[in-house]
């Protein structure tokens, strides 16, 4: 059975449609990341899973019990989850032992067995030996690792985690979130995560549901999302990407100054009429002299309009012959090209993304 | 959410706070219009309450008090702020201490240091004056409108210091170098750029001072009534002796209550007005005007309006509470400590208003708090639909005078169905009603900086919603709420004007025994009881500078 059965879900503030239709399934165990930018609606889908929002539409039911429906839910402290918020929420008036135990206590767990279970999880996250510190006394890193505990140690349904990271600095946030991931793989915890960094959702999550507006675009495993995006909104949040609008003509498909044979693609009776891609800059190769013909669908001469160096890779703008698009390339470290030199972009369809129309 | 069983709760508190703040007030409007004997609608307790010259000559004696307190208050308030905060003025720490001192001191004691200072021809300045000139009487007379309206200044001018200053302290260095730079000179440059930044902020202060004034019992009682002119509260307090007319006193009552609401409101405006940078912003880098031998110039006048409104007066309270006869000036066989054994253990009216002082506001100050915490709570977390107006409804005694919630109390507790004139709890819940609004701004303010995220945490543990409050929010909140309590008591234990018409035998008061005995003209007991007041007070505030921090009791609250 499925753990979190989110249908049609919807929840307006007033005028303001911030959750629009909202569906999403998981299985047990699962981690699921709703990643998209400020403002779509990602928080308040997780403050309706955790019972602090009624939906106005649509219901939310836990191993095949509604707990949330417009007008009547389970008030939070019923549903055995676990949240992680943005402030960590770590009590200033009691020790890092004593916010783990506080779920326990609540739950009437006899006190030995409560000690036992914070020591045990503390160890965990590396903190047994601050047991008895104040919040205070704590970098950020050390709240972090109290509020995953002080989450974990009552083994909720499902834990849910509110951008738990964003006000960590970078490094410790690349920390965190290998972090995250492995008490994952120790508990399996069903979790939901919400963020809008995508390079945290990617490290974590089994799946990853992009939400815009209100709505999900696309819910896939973070190596599909990235390489079938399905909509524009995807194809641009997810790593960056050419959007080429194209058309079909005959046996091709026209592009701004350039054309590509509709048989190349994988998939060509599924192009038809006007149709967009997205090609991820890696995707594209640069050559100094015209490739010799064959096997490659499409080589288009271009000019290189501006460079970038930055370490790991190059930074390429070029603008095909007779074209306004400026397509981004990006090159391993040696392969050189000049400002103005004259360049043949080398373009496989395989890897360009079909989006869904607009 | 609304399945939550804490709703209970809530919907009891709020109709507490109905209980205390609207029914007062619509029982009041109710008796204005009602025929003390058939009870049918009438309009002639207007007619009795305006008909009369006497009681339309208060109305007016009120409004000349209050406006020439106000300006009285502008004049001794706004340069002192000034030089604290602007300019380079030594001695800054003794003038704040010496305003302090005077926030401290309960209007009606300070009256009655005024009457021991310039009262007709015992008063010391007036003695002063005799032994310096020869002459067989000094000029001062307190028992007049002048003495009056100078008294009134004196305890109320801190308002307008406090107001003006915080208001000086937003203005950035920049501002008045923009002047400068453009070639004003110093004294210009505050004429015309640094003041009119914090006019709004006088302007609203000159407001609270005006409606001070016109809502003061214990200092008119005490010197208009011997000058014998009257002002609206005493005008008031006359219609309750027995047997009280309440329905006349209601008609009455109405002007001063809508005068006090409009102006409110039109403070509120003032403040609330954008684009006067010294109140939106805070400025950058402030620097102090360098005023050179002005600066004592200056100090000078601080030092002497802080002498009239608490050096001198304090001086004469203490002679007078340790003397035998305080006209005997000072001696060491005038020395005694009988006075205060006499209030604290002997007599047993004043030892029992001793201990009624401080169990009411005790108790007064622990409904309100409580009561404004819950109320700030729900508005603050949306519990019920329409917490807004709960907070208008918390909030609207401060615009209430005390004299006529009092009055509106008396309306609606001494007839059925719920009787409580005659214990203390018409006291102790007058008290707490009337300093509502502080609780409720501090508990508001105490809320507010708990992020919700903490109790959204206990929740999601398992915690119910009452659970979250007492094991996460209480303990969070007990220091904020100290400083709190500590700012309702204080001027609870000092009420005059709302427990002058609600006592009964058996639940005075220090500050109404105080004011009863004023009659008697014992002068060293009047004294001893105030300085008990006094110093408990003081310790309270100190105890707060621990707890709270030193700006605690001066900050703005409640507007």
């Amino acid at each position: 059975m499925s753990r979190l059965v989110l249908t049609d879900v919807s929840r307006r503030f007033g005028p303001v449609t911030a959750v629009d239709r909202f569906r999403l399934t998981l299985a047990p165990g699962e981690f699921v990341s709703l990643l998209g930018p400020s403002g779509c609606g990602k928080t308040t889908t997780l403050r309706m899973i955790a019972g602090f929002l009624d939906p106005s539409e649509g219901t939310i039911a836990m191993d095949g019990r509604t707990i949330s429906s417009p007008g009547s839910s389970l008030p939070p402290e019923k549903r055995n989850m676990s949240m992680i918020f943005q402030s960590y929420a770590i009590w200033p008036n009691m020790t890092v032992a004593e916010n783990v135990a506080f779920g326990l206590e609540v739950r009437r767990r006899p006190k030995g067995e409560i000690r036992e279970r914070v020591g045990r999880i503390l160890e965990v996250v590396q903190m047994g030996h601050l047991a008895e510190r104040y919040p205070q006394e704590l970098s950020g890193g050390q709240q972090q690792r109290v509020a995953l505990a002080r989450a974990i140690v009552v083994q909720p349904t499902v834990l849910l985690l509110d951008e738990p990271l964003s006000n960590l600095d970078a490094n410790l946030r690349e920390e965190m979130r290998y972090e995250i991931r492995r008490l994952h793989d120790e508990f399996h915890i069903t979790t939901v995560y919400v963020t809008h960094d995508q390079a945290e959702a990617m490290v974590a999550s089994d799946r990853i549901a992009v939400m815009n507006q209100g709505r999900v675009e696309q819910v896939d495993a973070p190596r599909a999302l990235y390489a079938r995006p399905r909509t524009r909104f995807v194809a641009g949040f997810i790593g960056r990407t050419n959007l080429l609008d194209g058309e079909v003509r005959g046996d091709d498909v026209a592009f701004d100054g350039f054309t590509v044979p509709r048989r190349a693609f994988p998939e060509p009776a599924a192009i038809q009429g006007r149709v967009a891609f997205s090609l991820r800059p890696q995707s594209i190769a640069l050559h100094r002299q015209p490739p010799p013909p064959g096997s490659r669908a499409a080589v288009v001469p271009g000019q290189l309009v501006q460079r970038a160096y930055l370490g790991e890779y190059w930074d390429y703008t070029v603008r095909p012959a007779g074209s306004r698009l400026a397509l981004r390339v990006t090159t391993r470290p040696y392969e050189v090209f000049e400002v103005d030199e004259k360049v043949w972009l080398d373009l496989d369809p395989g890897q360009m993304a079909a989006l869904q129309p607009e | 959410m609304a399945s939550d069983r804490s709703l209970v709760v809530w919907l009891l508190l709020i109709a507490l706070l109905l209980l205390l703040v609207i029914n007062p007030l619509a029982r009041l409007l109710w008796a204005s219009f009602e025929h003390p004997d058939t009870g049918a609608f009438t309009l002639e307790n207007y007619v009795a309450a305006y008909g009369r010259w006497r009681h339309v000559e208060a109305l007016i004696n009120s409004l000349i008090v209050g406006l020439s307190a106000a300006v009285v208050c502008t004049v001794f308030g706004v340069p002192m702020a000034w030089a604290v905060s602007r300019t380079d003025m030594p001695a800054k720490g003794l003038v704040w201490a010496a305003v302090l001192g005077t926030f401290i001191m309960p209007n009606y004691l300070g009256a009655v240091a005024w009457i021991l200072m310039a009262g007709p021809n015992a008063g010391w300045l007036n003695r002063l004056y005799s032994g310096l000139t020869g002459a067989a009487a000094g000029p001062f007379n307190v028992y007049s409108m002048t003495g009056l309206v100078l008294v009134i200044a004196c305890y109320s001018f801190p308002y307008m210091f406090v107001f003006t200053r915080s208001a000086l302290d937003l203005i950035s260095s920049e501002m008045e170098d923009a002047a400068s730079t453009l070639g004003a000179g110093a004294l210009r440059t505050t004429l015309r750029v640094t003041l009119p930044l914090a006019l709004p902020a006088i302007m609203g202060a000159f407001i609270v001072e005006f409606l001070e004034a016109i809502a003061l019992f214990g200092s008119p009682a005490l010197i208009a009534l011997p000058a014998r002119f009257q002002v609206m509260t005493t005008m008031l307090w006359q219609m309750f002796e027995f047997p009280p007319r309440v329905q006349v006193a209601a008609a009455y009552a109405m002007p001063l209550l809508f005068i006090t609401v409009f102006l409110f409101w039109l403070q509120y405006r003032l403040i609330a007005r954008k684009g006067f940078v010294a109140l939106t912003g805070k400025g950058g880098e402030r620097r102090l005007l360098r005023l050179g031998p002005w600066r004592w110039v200056l100090l000078g006048y601080c030092l002497l309006i802080t002498s009239l409104s608490f050096f001198l007066p304090m001086l004469v309270i203490l002679q007078a509470a340790f003397a035998r006869a305080w006209g005997r000036g000072l001696s060491w066989d005038n020395v005694t400590l009988r006075n205060l054994r006499f209030v604290l253990f002997d007599q047993t009216a004043t030892r029992m208003a001793t201990v009624n002082t401080f169990v009411y506001a005790g108790a007064a100050s622990i409904i309100a708090l409580g009561l404004a915490l819950a109320i700030a709570y729900i508005v603050a977390r949306r519990l019920v639909p329409l917490g807004r107006v709960l907070t208008y409804v918390a909030m609207a005694p401060f615009v209430i005078p005390g004299i006529v919630l009092a009055i509106g109390f008396y309306a609606a507790y001494t007839t059925r169905p719920l009787v409580l004139y005659g214990t203390a709890w018409i006291l102790i819940l007058a008290f707490a009603t009337r300093f509502l609004p502080i609780a409720y701004s501090n508990s508001d303010a105490a809320l507010r900086s708990i992020n919700p995220e903490l109790e959204d945490a206990a929740r999601i543990l398992g915690g119910g919603r009452l659970l979250a409050l007492r094991r996460i929010v209480a303990p969070l909140l007990r220091r904020g709420l100290a400083g709190a309590f500590i700012l309702v008591f204080i001027p609870a234990t000092r009420e005059l004007s709302s427990a002058i018409f609600l006592y009964t035998t058996g639940t005075q008061v220090l500050s109404v025994l105080l004011f009863d005995k004023s009659d008697e003209g014992n002068f060293e007991l009047l004294s001893s009881m105030g300085l008990i007041l006094v110093v408990v007070t003081v310790a309270l505030v100190l105890l707060g500078f621990r707890l709270v921090g030193r700006d605690f009791l001066l900050r703005r609250t409640a507007t």
